[in-house]
């Protein structure tokens, strides 16, 4: 009985679709934008978290030595570094290999060269390239180096400057506006949903009154609530499913167009390459989203018409 | 089988529609209830289809007090009702058939009971050869006709018709008011509200006559007289 019941609920549900072309249109077309919100929450906190991730690879601190540091108290300091858990990656340059980049940068600047030649020694100092995990752990690596006077063998500190207190200001303002982007994203993206939801059920409460005669009819003839609400909501569910293949359709050339333009703007960073990527991923949180806002809807909707 | 005791049915608004209604209509009678507009009638029907909660007093369908009924009750008791409107209330995006295999399915009958039955009762309103119309493709009285054997299909044990005949032409009354007797006589209770004198004439049976919300006649072969 309950199956053949839910095999004319979709039987019924599919016919009413097909029979109010007009009404079901103009839902699809609302769902689509609601989807289309959606589908750029996903793409703007794509693009949002890869640019805090490049930014946040960029930002790192700089030990520098004094010219008399032996290598080998470096490397065992960079041993020291290594074994801490919050750093995640140290690069050494020495002093030969920062003449060698101080070349190579200004091999156009015949005066800068001379003047080094001038000087016959190298007067670079050899550094430690630290990269944190988090942003917000730099403090406590500047505060370890700080509080650990490395001192070489005849006494004398070996490190000349770190460079985390310049760049103190800057990597505080930064871990500050990532926190508060990634916060007020969240919220944004929660209000724009929820907004979203409210016009879609109002557009499908809409095709819903078109139809409250033939709610009361059902109701007099003796329908029980589930076999009133079933067809609506298997309507509320097409038109969330047509509208999320549509939205992914649409998704399409706008990204593709759009990926041009990323490229260049953001650092590497290609929306169409995203979306072809992730498409699986995408395809389901779409299609569900459409199916599941379609359903509620229609089930909320209903409710009011099912008093008779 | 339709018991009213005591009934009464105050609106928030303070208008009074039932005022102490008590009757009883017996298995297979023929009742017709008249009055003016604003008499009480579709009150009255509101509340036998449990449409409407009685102030105060009771309605009785057999032994079951209608207004005790759970929501989820309601549906199956309306099954036994059968139901038909002076506006139709067709369903317009269904053919003939489709509304009136609609309130089959509603009711839970199987497919083939569906096949076998709705061009049978299409037969009895002799309707047979509109089964695939749109109600926007029949005249009045043949869509009361549909609707009549909508409120047929599932053999309820009382047919309500709530002035069936309102919107209908003097030939189209006639033939509705024959397709009523016809199905009494079958075995059916009826419950029929009008205010067309000449169909309360013609039928010769017992007739209830209501004035602001009270019943002031009961005649077992009555006529219209207010």
């Amino acid at each position: 009985m309950l199956w053949v019941n839910i095999k004319r609920i979709i039987r019924t549900g599919f016919f009413n679709f097909s029979r109010n072309a007009f009404v079901s249109l103009s839902s699809i077309l609302v769902m689509i934008i609601t989807l289309s919100v959606l589908a750029s929450l996903i793409f703007i906190s794509a693009i949002l978290n890869e640019t805090l991730l490049q930014v946040k690879n960029k930002v790192d601190i700089n030990v520098y030595f004094t010219i008399a540091a032996p290598e080998a108290e470096i490397l065992s300091l960079q041993k020291t570094l290594e074994g801490l858990p919050e750093v995640s990656s140290i690069t050494y340059t020495s002093r030969e290999q920062a003449l060698e980049d101080f070349k190579l940068r200004h091999e156009n600047d015949e005066l800068t060269l001379q003047a080094i030649e001038e000087l016959g020694q190298n007067p670079l100092q050899a550094s430690l390239n630290i990269k944190a995990k988090n942003p917000s752990e730099y403090e406590g690596i500047a505060d370890f180096l700080q509080n650990k006077p490395i001192l070489s063998t005849d006494g004398s500190s070996i490190v000349e400057k770190v460079n985390y207190y310049q760049n103190k200001v800057a990597i505080d303002t930064l871990s500050r506006l990532i926190a508060t982007s990634e916060r007020l994203g969240t919220i944004i993206a929660i209000v724009l949903i929820v907004v979203s939801i409210l016009i879609t059920l109002n557009t499908v409460r809409l095709a819903i009154y078109i139809s409250r005669e033939e709610i009361s009819v059902m109701r007099l003839v003796g329908a029980s609530s589930f076999y009133v609400r079933g067809p609506f909501v298997v309507v509320g569910v097409i038109y969330g499913a047509l509208a999320g293949v549509l939205t992914l359709l649409l998704f399409y050339p706008i990204t593709y167009w759009l990926g041009g333009q990323t490229s260049t703007f953001f650092i590497n960073f290609n929306v169409f390459d995203y979306y072809t990527h992730n498409f699986g991923q995408i395809f389901l949180i779409i299609m569900f989203a459409g199916m599941i806002i379609g359903a509620i809807s229609s089930y909320i909707a209903v409710r009011k018409y099912l008093k008779v | 089988m339709i018991y009213f005791d005591k009934v009464s049915k105050v609106y928030p608004d303070e208008s009074v529609a039932l005022e102490d209604v008590t009757f009883a209509v017996e298995p297979q009678e023929f009742v017709s209830v008249v009055g003016h507009s604003g008499a009480g009638k579709t009150t009255l029907i509101k509340l036998i289809l449990a449409e409407d909660k009685p102030t105060s007093g009771k309605v009785f369908f057999g032994s079951t007090n209608i207004h005790t009924l759970k929501y989820n009750e309601v549906p199956e008791y309306r099954r036994k009702i059968g139901v038909v409107f002076q506006d139709f209330r067709l369903l317009p995006n269904k053919n003939v058939y489709e509304n009136i295999a609609f309130s089959m399915e509603a009711a839970g009958r199987t497919d083939e009971e569906i096949e076998s039955d709705v061009p049978h009762v299409l037969e009895l309103v002799d309707l047979s050869k509109k089964i695939w119309s749109f109600p926007n493709e029949l005249s009045g009285g043949e869509k009361q006709r549909v609707a009549i054997a909508r409120a047929i299909v599932n053999q309820p044990d009382i047919i309500i018709a709530d002035e069936p005949t309102g919107n209908l032409d003097p030939i189209n009354t006639f033939e509705i008011v024959q397709i009523l007797k016809k199905i009494n006589d079958l075995g059916t209770t009826v419950i029929l509200t009008t205010h067309n004198k000449g169909v309360i004439d013609s039928l010769g049976r017992r007739v209830i006559t209501m004035e602001g919300g009270k019943v002031v006649r009961d005649d077992k072969e009555g006529r219209y007289i207010i």
